[in-house]
């Protein structure tokens, strides 16, 4: 049927909605890299002696290190002297205050990206860190949730008023020199989102982060700490857009993870950056670094991510499954379209007894896209018992578009069990002329399929982002009735 | 209400169908029998749209409008129905959230309010009832798991909730056991009416036993080889299709 690959094309190839840019003065230092770059920033912030030493030894270690060349994915070379590796709207040059003060252009900005940052506006039950190129702008119910005890702020914020909590975890779970990007942001990061939930704490609504990527030249190098101690438990959402542009923009984020005895943290994201043009022209490159820790026994970390953006997504949201029963979970769509490109999935590393992991990996290729699911399970020789369960699904729109499947499996203890399940698909015309012929358009035919494919995946985000990721596939969701 | 003229289609490069005619009219039951491969599928898929068999020659009016020029959906949503010989399976869509989607599609098209989901699931629990069907079968996944049996009641489910006014059954007694058999037959003259029409693709008499056809059609070989009452339907049963006749018998009667 020669109209299928013309209508799924026209689906998702619908325009890109945040590709608008925010007129604002910047505060910006100039391009390149050098050790005084990485004290150029920590002067800006205002930063303690320690945290300074930690980035000048990961920017000497990144000096030595090379970028990973593993991944299926293929870009030119990156000049790192032709970035700008610190910029901030000037009204921000203080920091963040109350919301009366943020720039009403800033505040634009995101309620034209829907994320509206007055407090009354909001979604109830959601609290949102902004995050502009380099800097926080706004951090919403601050207050509120100190009062039982949380701490929900940007990164630099927490720099200054919980350093002891910031020395005793940064790095923790990414060590600097981990890999390339990491070791590069460690240097150079600028800000990002700091949560801390005190023991037996549940949040009482989600915390959010809104990345935008806005100034030209910039990369963005956020950083992310969340610690829940004991029986503690967060939902933490992620979202990200940056404007069209003919270059490409390099993000290189880090975060990190940590889930004491009893904690549990949930991590979901919807990464919707600029993928470039039809032809591959411009878009982010993300190369990210993500990982939790499980330190404490029946630790739970759960990671779900919605890829639909970026040029090229490198990504492996992984978990380390140190205490004994603890859990971790990896649920991922991800969509590649045009010329995009994604090498993406994650690494359960288990180390502790009767230790459980699930990842469910939903790829979706279209048009030139090219993407690959890379994952790693290891079962150390003291994961006793411990238990992985890998479903690892790929469908294909079109015949243009790749999609591979890497997995590496490591079984040190006998007594684990590793099970991986993989398929690949298309969609059927069988499928798309039922759905038609009970007077679906072909268009609303395809994303019903697409989000029937996904479901397993959408089913574990927050009602907010399940939203958000229906929109964003064109997908229409279930569960409206029933 | 449908008018098909010396309608002629291929599969590739092989003349499918080689001239049908048919005239259906409002409150008639039509059923076609005929040999394996004789082109039944085929003729009930060209009328819904599927574009797999293309067509080379004739015409087809529905209601007035050219049938032929109209996509899928728009056929749907002017009331034609087709309820598929071998159903297909949609993992992850729940069947309560295509029967709401699609119902509402042609709400919508016909100018009616979308139903709401409290409205709607009244409605299809009704409809349930009557094809008795369990509950739970509205929240599994499109026909994933149904027995050849469920998947075909399932089709009947939709074609009551969506009431069409042209419905197409490709052999939905093939695989029924004798109980489901007497639902489904209950639940397709449930629909039976004045302003409805409806054709029966069929390979045996038990199915007309319950659904009482007006006019019995054998199609062989592309063609619409005989027509009459159902009394033609106990005769093919009697002396099967050598008599009707091998590709291009000459001595063919048409109507
Ligand atoms: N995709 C195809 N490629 C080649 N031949 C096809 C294709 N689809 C249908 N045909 C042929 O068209 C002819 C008619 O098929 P059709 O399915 O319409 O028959 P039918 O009358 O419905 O048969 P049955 O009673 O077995 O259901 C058959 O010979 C079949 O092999
Ligand atoms: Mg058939």
């Amino acid at each position: 049927m020669n109209s299928i690959p013309n209508t799924l094309e026209d689906l998702i190839s619908q325009e890109y909605r945040h590709g608008f840019e925010t007129a604002i003065e910047a505060d910006e230092i100039p391009k390149g890299l050098s050790e005084d770059t990485v004290r150029l920033i920590s002067a800006r912030k205002n930063e303690p002696e320690f945290l300074l030493e930690w980035r000048l030894e990961a920017y000497r270690r990144w000096l030595k290190m090379t970028p990973p060349t593993w991944a299926s994915v293929h870009y030119p070379p990156i000049d790192y002297q032709d970035i700008i590796y610190y910029s901030a709207p000037k009204s921000q040059k203080d920091g963040p205050k109350s919301l009366d003060e943020v720039d009403p252009e800033l505040l634009k900005t995101y309620e034209k990206l829907g994320i509206p940052l007055h407090e009354r506006a909001i979604l109830a039950g959601v609290a949102v860190d902004a995050v502009f190129d380099s800097v926080s702008v706004a951090t919403t119910f601050k207050d509120k949730l100190a009062e039982v005890g949380i701490i929900f702020c940007s990164f630099s914020e927490a720099v200054q008023h919980h350093p002891e909590l910031v020395k005793q975890y940064l790095g923790t779970v990414v060590p600097v020199q981990d890999n390339f990007y990491a070791a590069l942001n460690s240097a150079v990061f600028s800000d990002g989102s700091f949560v801390y939930i005190p023991p037996g704490v549940r949040c009482p609504m989600e915390l959010s982060t809104y990345f935008r990527i806005n100034a030209k030249n910039t990369g963005q190098f956020e950083r992310t700490l969340i610690i829940a101690d004991r029986g503690a438990s967060v939902s933490y959402l992620e979202g990200c857009t940056a404007p069209m542009r003919d270059e490409n923009q390099l993000h290189a984020a880090v975060v990190e993870l940590v889930a004491l005895e009893d904690a549990k943290i949930k991590y979901s994201t919807v990464q919707n950056w600029y993928p470039g043009d039809k032809e591959g022209r411009g878009g982010i490159y993300n190369f990210v670094t993500k990982r939790g820790d499980c330190r404490g026994a029946r630790a739970h970390i759960s990671w779900t991510q919605v890829e639909t953006g970026s040029a090229i997504t490198w990504k492996y949201p992984s978990v380390i499954l140190r205490g004994e029963d603890s859990v971790g979970e990896f649920y991922s769509v991800a969509l590649t379209n045009h010329r995009q490109q994604a090498d993406t999935g994650t690494k359960m590393i288990h180390i502790g007894r009767n230790t459980r992991s699930t990842i469910v990996s939903k790829g979706i290729s279209a048009g030139f896209g090219q993407q690959a699911y890379r994952g790693l399970v290891r079962m150390a020789r003291s994961a006793t018992g411990a238990r992985n369960h890998t479903q690892c699904d790929s469908l294909l729109l079109g015949d243009r578009c790749q999609a591979h499947t890497f997995p590496y499996i490591e079984v040190r203890n006998n007594t684990a069990t590793v099970e991986h399940e993989a398929s690949t698909s298309r969609i059927s015309e069988d499928q798309l002329f039922f759905c038609r012929q009970r007077g679906l358009s072909a268009e609303d035919s395809v994303s019903m399929i697409v989000n029937g494919f996904c479901k397993e995946v959408f089913k574990e985000l927050p009602m907010e982002f399940a939203v958000e990721a229906q929109k964003l596939l064109g997908v229409s969701l279930e569960g409206s009735v029933g | 209400m449908l008018s098909i003229r010396n309608l002629q289609a291929s599969v590739g490069d092989k003349p499918i169908l080689k001239g049908i005619n048919l005239d259906v009219k409002a409150g008639e039951v039509h059923a076609i029998m005929g040999p394996n491969g004789s082109g039944k599928s085929t003729l009930s898929n060209v009328l819904a749209g599927r574009e797999n068999a293309t067509v080379t020659g004739g015409s087809v009016t529905y209601q007035g409008k050219d049938l032929l020029a109209l996509a899928v959906e728009e056929r749907a949503r002017e009331g034609v129905f087709l309820a598929f010989q071998y159903p297909v399976e949609i993992p992850g869509v729940g069947n309560v959230y295509l029967l709401k989607a699609a119902l509402n599609a042609q709400r919508k098209h016909r100018g009616l309010p979308e139903l709401d989901a409290m409205d709607f699931l009244a409605l299809v629990k009704d409809k349930m009832k009557l094809m008795e069907m369990n509950e739970s079968m509205l929240y599994r996944a499109v026909n994933e798991g149904f027995s050849g049996g469920e998947k075909k009641r399932n089709e009947i489910l939709q074609m009551v909730v969506l009431e069409p006014c042209l419905a197409i059954l490709d052999e939905t007694d093939s695989g029924l056991d004798i109980d489901a058999l007497k639902v489904v037959s209950h639940g397709v003259n449930s629909l039976r009416s004045p302003d409805r029409a409806m054709i029966l693709v069929t390979h045996y008499q038990r199915l007309l036993d319950y659904i009482k056809p007006d006019f019995v059609h054998v199609l062989s070989d592309g063609r619409i080889q005989r027509s009459g009452g159902p009394e033609l339907a106990l005769e093919l049963e009697r002396e099967g299709y050598a008599w009707v006749g091998d590709a291009g018998n000459e001595g063919a009667v048409t109507p």
